[in-house]
């Protein structure tokens, strides 16, 4: 009836996961409690949880990343205080099996559902605004990505509670991966829930792709898109190419692990180096569909707080485009040490070293836009420096592990550990919190509190040195990586360090949070009614903040690059007589929560073997899809009484 | 702060080591001659055009320069057609599987185990676990495979590492210049008893090393069918051990066990 679940499944003998799952289930409970209690639920449900516009999935992806980015630091915190502990004789505090699980679920979180929900939700957020359109190509498909993403997230979740998660890596190679050497139900948590958040990735790359191709303002060529736009155009190619790779590759290993295959096993002809090429041919794109648009953060950052065009905006999109395809031609730099031989070593070396021309053409562009410009030193533009400065040491050591011979004495150390975390961070994370400050008072119509975020920002970066120069000390030391313990205790007090670096960015963390409450709290002295806080250039700060759920009243027109800009400097928003037509909106749909919830179930029955739920599951993921196939009346009018009295009402509280 | 060192990469003790430790520094020197410039020029842009500075010129519609793109494109590609060179050199030069002048190459076998390392030594008929002892100054050829999982074998200390792979063998020739004791260690995590699988690489005068073997050899223990399957067994072990006469082929039918 219940598979190979049982009562075994909750760790009663192990008291730090099993206080880790009450919490966990605490937190939970008491949350729905207070939601239910306070008679939100109908709010949520016909606001959030059924809506289908772009701007409220954007903010409901990257609260989920910011959510998973506590869990997933909680488990950073716990490694680097296992190994500021765990030096000579000393174990640490975390036996091996739990270890494992702890840097593989980190891994996970933090690529999965940490970094891709808040790229996904900044570009769900700014990309149908910058283009100047009401909506994206297929909102109802947004909403079911977005609940499938929190599906995948919700399964790794429950692993903590039920069961076990993944003791192999977040890369999962065979055959450590296989049945024969992962018996347990974690490599199944691992693959369920990235296959059912994977199915959400490739439609938002469908959806996105389309979008940007399809619907742009009138007079939006290609060659007066917002540079974000290009990024977010590069991303979602990349997820279309190369999600498709992951799935398959899954799929693969779940059909080696649930009905006897061979594909990566060592008998009967299987090839575990298969696996590794196909994870890779996903999974070097998947850094670029995570760092390209962060650049495009960046890009846009860096002009509005300049007060100037960026600098060479054809520069910027053929770098882009650049990137985007080579990023497909270097999957094998992560495992020279295969054994390949010396011609193909070098063809993909050399091949990665030239990712590097593109990237520091962006870097000097960057540079040459605040040249000549006028900068205020809010806080994105302070993340946008620190990343800068940092993200050029990231893409030197990422160089230096380009040329094949450095990496055979550097694969796989915690040098290698250092370097992916300096681009990941300089880059992804410094990215999408420059993205978050910036718009966030466009998305909720109040700026957030300035002297809370730079605070934020210096832990994160004098953390971030903290924690990760020690880990390139420490990998030409020969420390390699996922090691429990050591031997050599004279690396203890730079672990420390690194342990030390750990907290500070947890206060760093602390400080964002601290941000958002404070900032809601005092949300009325710092509402924003001009809609535009930073002077901004794109069309997203010509309409009001929030902007409501049709974005634009009148469709704009634009006339070149940085199109609100041009506006703002011809002065035409005032002359223009405007002439509003009535809008149609696609209704709210459950169809997103639906299919997520029997996925869940499906995905959860798959894990333990309760076939009878699996198809449960199934099906109700068909009916779902069938139901919604079925509903004609998908769209209602905004008529023009109300959108008009919207625009007066906003001239009225303009200042 | 120079013990700190010892043992890592940078105290290479083999001629394969200390290529890459060259190859290690003189491409860091290379980049760091453009990244620090490039940081300090970001700092000192962004300082001197604050909006408060009066001094500075306000240039809002500046957005193309044709001879600033001309440079902003060249300095990275010279900078990597040149280290695209040294890449390309030194992957031939460094190939793992290439011999090293010096004669004729002292053959190991290395088998990784859950969670142990196993030399073989086929021209001696001895074997050793989770230690391995060589000649200084000859080259050494290591051909490895994995009984289980995948695990890469690394001696920092003498440099190239490469993957353990179930059912293949892979290549690395190595050579300690002088005798010492050099930690070895798997760089691929291959499970709960990874962090145990470092073993030492001991390097001895030739004649040290061939009184190892014949002690060795008249220390007993065989590595057959039943010494092998009891040592395959997932576990660690605490101290190394040896055996003084294996089955010939052994480590060919090992091999073929993982396959079959």
């Amino acid at each position: 009836m219940l598979g190979k679940l049982t009562w075994d499944a909750i760790p009663f003998d192990q008291p730090i996961p099993l206080f880790a799952s009450a919490i966990v289930i605490l937190v939970v409970i008491g949350t729905v409690a207070f939601v239910t209690l306070k008679g939100w639920v109908p709010y949520l449900w016909r606001e959030w949880i059924t809506s289908v516009d772009h701007k409220r999935l954007g903010s409901m992806y990257f609260l989920l990343g910011l959510v998973m980015l506590v869990r997933g630091f909680i488990d950073a915190l716990m490694m680097r205080s296992q190994l500021a502990l765990a030096a000579g004789d000393s174990h640490g505090y975390l036996p091996p099996e739990h270890y494992d699980q702890i840097f593989s679920a980190h891994g996970t979180i933090m690529i999965f559902f940490v970094a891709m929900p808040m790229v996904i939700g900044l570009m769900n957020f700014a990309v149908p605004l910058q283009l100047g359109v009401r909506d994206v190509a297929f909102p109802v498909l947004n909403s079911v990505s977005f609940w499938l993403t929190a599906s995948g997230v919700l399964l790794v979740n429950i692993s903590l509670v039920v069961g076990e998660f993944a003791k192999t890596g977040w890369v999962a190679y065979p055959p450590l991966s296989e049945l024969a050497y992962s018996p347990g139900v974690g490599v199944d948590y691992y693959l369920w829930g990235l296959q059912i958040s994977g199915v959400g990735t490739l439609l938002t790359g469908i959806n996105f792709t389309t979008t940007i191709l399809k619907l742009r303002a009138p007079g939006m060529g290609y060659g007066r898109m917002p540079v974000f736009c290009w990024t977010a155009l590069a991303s979602n190619l990349l997820i279309v190419a190369a999600f498709p790779i992951l799935t398959a590759t899954f799929a693969m290993l779940l059909l080696d692990r649930y009905l006897g295959f061979h594909f990566f096993t060592n008998d009967a002809g299987g090839n575990a180096m298969m696996y590794v090429n196909l994870f890779w041919a996903w999974g070097h794109p998947e850094v670029y569909i995570l760092v390209l648009p962060a650049f495009g953060v960046f890009s846009e950052v860096v002009a509005t707080f300049s007060g100037k065009s960026l600098f060479g905006y054809r520069s910027m999109v053929a770098a882009t485009l650049g990137i985007c395809v080579l990023s497909f031609m270097v999957w094998l730099h992560h495992f020279f040490t295969m054994g390949a031989n010396a011609d193909v070593n070098a063809f993909f070396g050399v091949l990665s070293m030239v990712i590097a021309v593109p990237t520091g053409v962006k870097v000097f562009n960057w540079i040459f836009t605040m040249y000549g410009g006028k900068l205020r030193f809010n806080s994105p533009l302070l993340w946008s420096l620190g990343f800068i400065c940092t993200f050029v040491i990231g893409g030197m050591t990422g160089v230096l592990l380009a040329i094949p011979p450095a990496d055979f004495v550097l694969h796989n150390s915690l040098f290698l550990v250092a370097h992916f975390h300096n681009v990941i961070i300089g880059g992804v994370v410094f990215g999408m919190m420059a993205g978050y400050t910036y718009w966030f008072p466009k998305a909720f119509g109040f700026v957030l509190d300035e002297r809370l975020g730079k605070a934020s920002f210096w832990c994160w970066l004098i953390g971030f040195y903290l924690a990760f120069m020690p880990l390139y000390a420490l990998g030409l030391m020969g420390a390699t990586r996922r090691m429990e313990h050591y031997n050599e205790t004279q690396w203890q007090p730079l672990m420390i360090v690194a342990f030390i670096g750990a907290l500070v960015i947890l206060t760093g963390i602390l400080c964002t949070i601290l941000q958002l409450v404070v900032s809601i709290r005092g949300r009325e002295a710092r509402r924003d009614r001009t809609g535009d806080p930073w002077d901004g250039r794109t069309l997203e700060w010509s309409i009001a903040s929030p902007p409501p759920p049709w974005n634009f009243s009148e469709l704009p027109h634009v006339e070149g690059t940085d199109a609100y800009w041009g506006m703002k400097q011809a002065g035409r928003r005032a002359e223009a007589q405007p002439r509003f037509t009535p809008i149609h909106l696609p209704r709210n749909s459950s169809v997103g929560i639906a299919i997520a919830f029997f996925a869940s179930f499906g995905g959860f029955a798959m894990v333990w073997h309760i076939w009878w739920l699996a198809i449960v599951g199934l099906i109700g993921v068909t009916v779902s899809a069938l139901v919604h196939g079925w509903i004609i009346d998908r769209e209602f009018e905004v008529p023009i009484e109300e959108i008009v009295a919207f625009e007066r009402q906003r001239l009225l509280e303009r200042p | 702060m120079h013990s700190l060192w010892q043992s890592g990469v940078l105290d290479p003790q083999g001629p394969v080591g200390a290529a890459q430790k060259l190859i290690l520094l003189d491409a860091t020197a290379i980049m760091l001659a453009i990244v620090v410039p490039v940081i300090l020029m970001t700092l000192g842009i962004a300082w001197w055009f604050r909006s408060g500075n009066t001094r500075a010129r306000y240039w809002p519609d500046w957005e193309y320069s044709g001879p600033v793109e001309l440079v902003v494109w060249s300095i990275p590609a010279l900078v990597v057609m040149f280290l695209g060179g040294i890449a390309w050199i030194s992957s031939h030069d460094l190939d793992p599987p290439r011999p090293l002048p010096g004669g004729k190459p002292v053959e190991i076998q290395v088998v990784a185990l859950d969670w142990k390392w196993l030399f073989i030594y086929p021209d001696h008929g001895v074997a050793s676990v989770n230690r391995v002892v060589v000649p200084a100054g000859v080259p050494l050829r290591f051909t490895i495979t994995s009984a289980s999982v995948m695990n890469s074998f690394f001696v920092p200390q003498l440099g190239s590492q490469i993957y353990a792979m179930g059912g293949m063998t892979t290549q690395v020739n190595l050579k300690a210049d002088r005798p010492g004791t050099f930690p070895g260690l798997s760089a691929q995590f291959s499970g709960d008893g990874f962090s145990d699988m470092r073993f030492p690489l001991v390097a001895m005068p030739q004649a040290e090393f061939d009184d190892w073997v014949t002690k060795t050899k008249g220390a007993g223990g065989n590595l057959d069918a039943a010494g092998y399957s009891k040592l395959s067994r997932p576990g660690t072990i605490a101290e190394p051990i040896t055996f003084g006469t294996i089955t010939p082929n052994v480590f060919d039918s090992i091999i073929r066990n993982t396959v079959k």
